[in-house]
């Protein structure tokens, strides 16, 4: 590798490495200290980094917890056949959960709004996955410069036993000594990925080579423009409105999540170079694609304290 | 765009990106209040430094396609009103964390607003950090809060400041008050161990200073804050500290493979190293390194890496490997500041749970020995701790742990308390030394004592003490001593400064703990080589009249000869017989007795010999004649 020098000493650790021991101190610790961790993992880059991050924390032995998928039934198709391949390839347990009554009662996004199609079948699924298991730690890819409430968020952010988020009583974290300590039914989500940018997180997935979801590479793709945003016709439970027109066009993800929410933005860029070129010139704010955050301002602080990740 | 120059634009940021590679990191704390325009200068980084990335990376495009980077209309009030709204409301009285970066450096910026929190915000934000940025108002110039901010930055370890004399705008750019700020804190600040500190004169608000320089301050020749922080000099104490490795888990997939996994706290380590189990002493040699990438042959400071060993033997977690040169302290009760972060206040005697590196045990505070008020920095007694005060207190451990004074080591000195009812991290604790009780040794009688032996020998037992500068003469002088006294037919031994190092204290740096730790165990062996009849000679710098008095309170009545080898500091720079003199006015050795560190001249010597144009052996000659004018070598 070709060092640089600055004026700085070469031996000092890189920021990505840096970064990357972090990580995986934060992920062995989280393995060590509680009794029964698991990774949420939503497909995305994020999780994708952070797994790769466990399968090196372990090395040689697997990770000791499984993975979790929240399904709302709404993800991209794409994202299903990725994560399903990416827990054959890497031998991993994948846990899947749906919350049953959101099944029963046929909550979708396009009838009942992000709002409260986010809630019933993420939230609360998930605070329903974390109960069936007694999940004592949860593993999530948050990153502090995503949004403005996750800045002041923990390493190991702790949760009361309804799985409430209290950022005024925040436990104060000194160097890497993190406070494993809960009772009963409390639990902690433990957040390795914190000290991350976007940035870091694609030079990371680069230099390391980690394969990505397909929809975050741009290729022709059938979307209708609603409200402003483009939204990927995924299958045929997506009913157009009046007017609405699908169209092919060449588009790509900034984030993934439910096809219905998920906006999409025209692009180019079908390689991962070319990606970073065009976030790096980009300003939008990276949540900007997620009809989830427009709904309500401070939206996520509350989430947050409602058990959302 | 055409596909060849997508392309070339594609592999001008793989290039490019592939560079940032080697990027470095670096954590930064902002301490002041809205007043000292601490938001603002946040905001002012955040968006300058973007600016400057995106055009270094309009410059990578091969298109000279514009993105519209100028003239694109961000008020960076708006940026700094948001974090001023957050506070308003309510919300944030805490830690919050930003990023930005440039071509250089990736900065962590630990924002620790809000003042009933202070203290245990900027703790917490400070334990982390490599720097602090003290943000002063030239208006107001040094304020009780600048004094307390460096107060609380040194308490957690943080050797850089850079002190920006803010809003130099409404003092019209007044040289004559940056240099009287600057002084001020200057002599303020002797006191602290920054290693670099650096006054920059700044204003948030127009940006002079910032990540530019301005056209207002033609008379300041130092660099911007941006410049600084970009290629100041971080972080390499935890790589030239002994290795220690905190095992936090233990790799067994199959059973072929036994491994440890942990974050290397400091040092290096390398394949074939030997390395030893702090507290039960097992030894063994490293046999492989698995770092993220893979196996290497070495590893360092700050790498999470997985080590396995040649041998068999039990670790499990909370063990911490070192080296066997140099080995932590391993005691169950030591002295160590506390920071107390809980609305209960912290009682003696009430157990906690203390966590240091990945181990957790049981402790009590035994005695809160003072408080500080952070203000003035005064001692002042107490019987409880409160929210955000700050203590030296004694600790006792529920078992004995392996750990470095903080000043050594910031990671193996460092420990967090738990509340063992409420499960909330309460306070957060930095080591300063481990306490040993005497009144734990029982002395064992002995029939033969000093007395008997010493008549057997005829002679009187005595330690010799040579103290004074290094290249003065005390080696050369004990030697000859030493040989006239075994030519006499008398029973001797030596302890050198030097040779003792190598072997019963190689495990001892030079820090002001260790330099007396050096001391006390030379006094100790050297009484008991007293009580075995011996004249010991001690050769040893032994800068402080108070650790030569340690050595002689060890001793019986009449016993310590403080023998004082006068030389002028001139002649032994000229000697210099190892070259030390020379290292220490490059800078290579710290704390250097007569250049940075002083040396305290003994008032009273029992024999004082002037070195200055005599023979080594003329003044050997003064030393026998004071042991025989008082009856040591008897007949």
């Amino acid at each position: 590798m070709n060092m640089q020098s600055h004026g700085i000493t070469p031996e000092r650790l890189s920021n990505l490495k840096r970064l990357e021991a972090e990580s995986i101190h934060i992920i062995r610790e989280v393995a060590a200290e509680f009794s029964n961790p698991v990774m949420l993992y939503s497909i995305g880059k994020d999780s994708g980094v952070m797994l790769h991050l466990a399968m090196k924390a372990f090395y040689p032995s697997k990770p000791p917890f499984p993975l979790l998928h929240v399904d709302t039934t709404w993800k991209f198709r794409d994202m299903i056949q990725f994560r399903d391949d990416t827990a054959k390839r890497l031998g991993l347990d994948l846990l899947i959960y749906t919350n049953p009554e959101g099944v029963q009662k046929n909550i979708n996004p396009f009838d009942h709004g992000s709002s409260v199609h986010t809630h019933i079948m993420k939230t609360e699924a998930l605070k329903q996955a974390l109960d069936k298991y007694g999940f004592d730690a949860a593993f999530g890819g948050a990153r502090r410069d995503e949004e403005k409430s996750r800045a002041k968020e923990r390493m190991f952010s702790f949760r009361n036993a309804s799985h409430g988020w209290d950022p005024k009583n925040q436990r104060p974290e000194l160097w890497n000594l993190y406070n494993a300590r809960v009772a009963k039914g409390e639990s902690i989500r433990a957040f390795p990925l914190s000290n991350w940018t976007e940035l870091d997180i694609w030079q990371y997935i680069l230099t390391e080579n980690i394969p990505m979801v397909p929809l975050y590479l741009a290729a022709m793709r059938p979307v209708v423009e609603r409200d402003g945003m483009l939204i990927m016709v995924d299958d045929d439970r997506m009913k157009l409105k009046p007017g609405e027109i699908i169209r092919e066009k060449r588009v790509r993800f900034r984030t993934l999540g439910c096809y219905p929410l998920t906006g999409a933005i025209e692009s180019d860029a079908d390689t991962l170079p070319a990606i970073v070129r065009e976030m790096l010139v980009a300003r939008t704010s990276e949540r900007q694609g997620r009809l989830i955050d427009k709904d309500e301002s401070a939206s996520m602080e509350k989430k947050k304290r409602e058990g959302y990740f | 765009m055409t596909a060849d120059v997508k392309e070339a634009a594609e592999t001008a940021v793989t290039d490019y990106i592939l560079a940032q590679e080697t990027k470095d990191q670096l954590r930064f704390l902002t301490c002041g209040s809205v007043d000292d325009g601490k938001s603002t200068l946040i905001g002012r980084l955040l968006f300058d430094t973007k600016l400057i990335f995106e055009d270094q990376l309009a410059a990578l495009e091969r298109d000279s396609r514009k993105h519209g980077t100028v003239g694109e209309d961000i008020d960076l009030a708006l940026l700094v009103d948001g974090l001023e709204a957050e506070r308003e409301q309510g919300i944030t009285i805490d830690v919050a964390y930003r990023f930005f970066a440039t071509d250089k450096r990736k900065f962590i910026v630990a924002d620790t607003p809000g003042h009933e929190q202070y203290t245990r915000n900027m703790a917490t934000g400070a334990s982390t950090a490599d720097l602090a940025v003290l943000l002063v108002d030239a208006r107001n110039g040094l304020l009780v809060q600048t004094r307390r901010h460096a107060f609380i930055a040194s308490l957690l370890g943080i050797r850089h400041v850079v002190l920006a004399i803010n809003k130099i705008d409404l003092v019209e750019y007044s040289q004559s008050r940056f240099d009287e700020i600057r002084k001020e804190f200057e002599v303020f600040a002797n006191g602290f161990d920054f290693e670099t500190l650096q006054a920059i004169p700044m204003s948030a608000r127009f940006g002079d200073n910032v990540t530019a320089r301005g056209q207002h301050m033609d008379w300041y020749a130092g660099p911007t804050l941006l410049e600084h922080l970009e290629t100041v000099e971080v972080g390499e104490h935890a790589l030239e500290a002994p290795f220690r490795f905190p095992v936090q888990w233990v790799n067994r997939p199959n059973l072929d493979f036994r491994g440890y996994s942990g974050t290397i706290a400091s040092g290096r380590v390398s394949v074939g190293d030997e390395l030893v189990v702090a507290g039960p002493a097992k030894m063994s040699r490293v046999k492989t390194i698995v770092g993220a990438g893979g196996e290497v042959p070495e590893a360092a400071a700050g790498e999470a890496v997985t080590i396995t060993l040649e041998d068999e033997i039990d670790i499990s977690r909370g063990d911490l490997l070192s080296t066997t040169a140099h080995r932590p302290d391993v005691a169950d009760q030591f002295a160590a500041h506390v920071i107390w972060m809980s609305d209960e206040p912290l009682l003696p005697g009430r157990p906690y749970l203390l966590k240091i590196g990945t181990r957790t045990v049981t402790a009590t505070v035994s005695e809160i020995k003072h408080k500080i008020n952070v203000n003035t920095f005064e001692h002042v007694a107490g019987k409880t701790l409160e929210l955000n005060e700050i203590a030296f207190c004694n600790f006792a451990l529920s078992s004995a742990v392996p750990f470095d004074p903080y000043e050594a080591n910031r990671s193996t000195g460092s420990f967090i308390l738990i509340d063992r009812m409420s499960n909330a991290t309460v306070g957060a604790g930095m080591i300063w030394f481990a306490l040993r009780r005497a009144s734990n040794i029982h002395w064992q009688a002995l029939d033969v004592d000093k007395g008997a032996r010493s008549e057997k020998l005829g002679q009187k037992p005595a330690v010799l003490w040579f103290t004074g500068l290094s290249g003065s003469g005390k080696s050369t002088i004990a030697s000859i001593v030493e040989k006239k006294l075994h030519i006499d037919g008398r029973h001797t031994y030596t302890l050198d400064g030097d040779n003792v190092r190598h072997g019963l204290n190689k495990d001892l740096g030079f820090t002001d703990v260790d330099r007396v730790e050096n001391i006390r165990r030379v006094g100790e062996v050297a009484r008991l080589f007293t009580d075995a009849g011996l004249i010991t000679l001690v050769s040893f710098i032994s800068p402080f009249q108070s650790e030569r008095q340690l050595a002689r309170d060890l001793m019986g009545e009449g016993e310590f000869i403080e023998v004082f080898v006068d030389t002028p500091i001139e002649i032994c720079r000229q000697r210099d017989p190892k070259g030390l003199y020379a290292k220490a006015d490059r800078g290579e050795i710290k704390n250097f007795t007569g250049i940075d560190s002083p040396y305290e001249a003994p008032q009273t010597p029992e024999v004082h010999l002037k070195n200055v144009d005599r023979e080594p052996e003329d003044i050997a000659e003064e030393v026998i004649a004071y042991l025989h004018e008082r009856g040591f070598l008897g007949s």
